[in-house]
């Protein structure tokens, strides 16, 4: 590799870097994407250069196509079906490292990485591990976007020796990457290459709907290890800085999203969570407890009445795609001269973020929505605190029942402010299986109803 | 004053380019000397070691950058994450270089859709929603005046 080719690597290593930059702050953020895709463009360019001009038009035809559907798709796209684009995306990331990989396999020369046919030691292992990863990336955000998308019941699969049989297959993965490394037999490979992908499947169906954050930021994660593990095959420390930049963001995601279920990756990961305590929930639920009931002019008259509101959307609003009738409603509130904000449970939604993306689709300024560690002080000093298609994150048993299987996680504390308006669909639990004690607090008024029709009927009793 | 805060960011970013500059000497130090072993040796185990160290320090980079990334944008965070991981499309364009049709030439062409698809995609679908992230300013909704 000349010293041109590695400077240019470098500097598009560096305009990564600036993109992930770039995101700490909504202000810096737009230009950080541009450093990225200089940064990407410096490096498809200089690897053009690197390759010489034969099998010019094929590439150009290949990527034509690719970035024809991507950005067909990523133009389309509706902004409440993002976590399922962004796991779509994550196989593809997948894959491409499993293609990559065996082609370094199949012909090592092109990459000056072997001599006569025989492939340095150092070079198999990395191929090995990055071919697994990759694989296992592959199904496994396959599964990902099947169960988002409602392909697959979002309900945890679980069958019988499910531990046993993935613990089994992984032990032939390393036993097949250790015949990989001595012996440099394909059928080793492939056998890497067939398994991983069985294991990606069967590792993530248990793991259910509401947990898919974690997951995705897992498979982020992965897709950065697979990229990191392909640099070493192929001696690019581009590919490997890149790698460990996307490799680090997605763990450390996956750890903020585990905190704010106040559980360990490894739960998430062996998966089942919401089946088994589901029953016991039930029983719980069964016993008959009063609660208030409201219409949309009960609930519009209480909040015209008040000084201080708090949203708090969740998964159900994105269901509904109720975030613009809401904003409608708060319009009015404000011109009411309320003061509205929103509070944002790290885990609400299908995706880190989610929320704040959807509301900002809404047009809600961002200096609205704040955090739960910025906003869960408030809600004693709060008139009404409005939720909508949240559940989970809301409830005060986490707090209070060392029994509940949402024990200790971290909750915003709606049920502290004077009144709690409820929109509900039913009176279903929420994915924990857990039924929401704040339900029965005497302060909370339900709303029975979808999202997006609650929201359209109490703008227009805010009118009135 | 925004000034200011400019004029620290803009510090850091002086302290954070030097530190990359530093860490590119330190580098290139690094893999003059695995060159040297090389050549010593005859075998190539040289560029192991030099391929940990970037990948442990840009580790350590990802890391301190991604843990100032706001909570609001943790979305276009993975959606721009995902773009930038199709950088592995440089190994697939090294696959397809060469002339003639073989199977690992396919491979290679394949993996560039799959990349391209991505790079475009998760770029555009990244500009997309940090267009739609605007501050009370830009919404041109104003404070209202608190009752009472």
């Amino acid at each position: 590799m000349s010293s041109f080719v590695s400077l240019a690597y470098l500097i598009s290593g560096i305009c990564f870097i600036m993109a992930l930059r770039g995101l700490a702050s909504p202000a810096t953020a737009r230009s950080g994407n541009w450093f990225g895709i200089g940064g990407m463009a410096l490096a498809v360019v200089t690897t053009l250069f690197l390759i010489g001009t034969e099998s010019l038009g094929l590439i150009a035809l290949a990527v034509a196509v690719g970035g024809a559907i991507g950005a067909f798709v990523a133009r389309r796209i509706k902004m409440t079906a993002l976590p399922q684009l962004v796991a779509a995306f994550h196989s593809l990331v997948g894959l491409a490292a499993v293609l990559v990989a065996s082609a370094a396999f199949l012909s090592p020369e092109d990459y000056g990485i072997a001599e006569a046919g025989r492939i340095q030691l150092s070079s198999l292992i990395e191929m090995g591990l990055g071919v697994a990863i990759g694989a296992i990336t592959f199904s496994g955000s396959l599964v990902a976007f099947a169960k988002l998308q409602g392909l697959v019941s979002g309900k945890p699969l679980i069958f019988k020796y499910q531990h046993r049989v993935n613990l089994a297959l992984g032990l032939i993965v390393i036993g097949a990457v250790l015949t990989l490394v001595l012996t440099q037999a394909a059928a080793a490979y492939w056998t890497i290459v067939g398994v991983c992908f069985l294991l990606g499947f069967l590792l993530i169906l248990p793991i259910g709907g509401a947990d898919m954050p974690v997951v995705i930021s897992m498979l982020n994660s992965y897709s950065g290890w697979a990229a990191a593990a392909t640099g070493f095959t192929l001696e690019n420390p581009l590919l490997i800085i890149t790698g460990a930049l996307v490799g680090a963001s997605g763990a450390i995601l996956s750890y903020i999203m585990c905190k704010g279920m106040n559980r360990s990756i490894f739960n998430v990961i062996l998966g089942g969570f919401g089946s088994d305590a589901g029953a016991a929930a039930a029983a719980g639920a069964a016993a008959d407890r009063a609660i208030k009931i409201g219409s949309a002019e009960d609930a519009a008259f209480i909040l015209k009445n008040a000084s201080s509101v708090i949203i708090v959307p969740g998964y159900g609003m994105a269901v509904a795609q109720a975030q613009h009738a809401l904003r409608d409603m708060v319009d009015k509130l404000k011109a009411a001269g309320v003061q509205v904000r929103y509070a944002i449970h790290p885990v609400a939604g299908r995706m880190p973020g989610h929320m704040n993306v959807l509301l900002a689709e809404a047009n809600v300024p961002y200096d609205d929505v704040l955090e739960l560690d910025e906003i869960n002080r408030d809600f004693g000093q709060t008139d009404v605190a409005f939720v909508i298609g949240a559940n989970d994150v809301t409830n005060p048993a986490a707090r209070t029942d060392p029994k509940s299987p949402i024990y200790g996680m971290p909750i915003l504390d709606v049920e502290k402010a004077k009144t709690v308006l409820f929109v509900k669909r039913s009176m279903a639990t929420g994915y924990s299986g857990v039924a929401n004690e704040l339900v029965y607090r005497p302060n909370t008024m339900m709303l029975f109803g979808d999202a997006k029709h609650m929201c359209e009927n109490l703008a227009k009793a805010l009118e009135e | 004053m925004a000034l200011n805060d400019r004029l620290s960011s803009l510090n850091e970013l002086a302290a954070g380019q030097q530190h990359l500059a530093d860490l590119a000497a330190a580098l290139a130090k690094q893999a003059q000397a695995a060159a040297g072993q090389v050549a010593a040796s005859g075998s190539a185990p040289g560029f192991f070691l030099t391929g940990l160290t970037v990948f442990v320090l840009a580790c350590f980079v990802g890391y301190y950058v991604v843990w100032r990334v706001t909570p609001a944008l943790h979305s276009p965070l993975m959606a721009v994450t995902n773009a930038v991981s199709s950088v592995i499309i440089v190994g697939a364009l090294l696959a397809a270089g060469p002339a003639g049709i073989s199977a690992s030439k396919l491979m290679g062409l394949a993996a560039i859709t799959l990349a391209s698809v991505n790079i475009f995609g998760g770029f555009i679908v990244t500009q997309r929603m940090l267009a739609m992230y605007k501050s009370k300013k830009q919404t041109g909704i104003e404070k209202a005046p608190r009752k009472g």
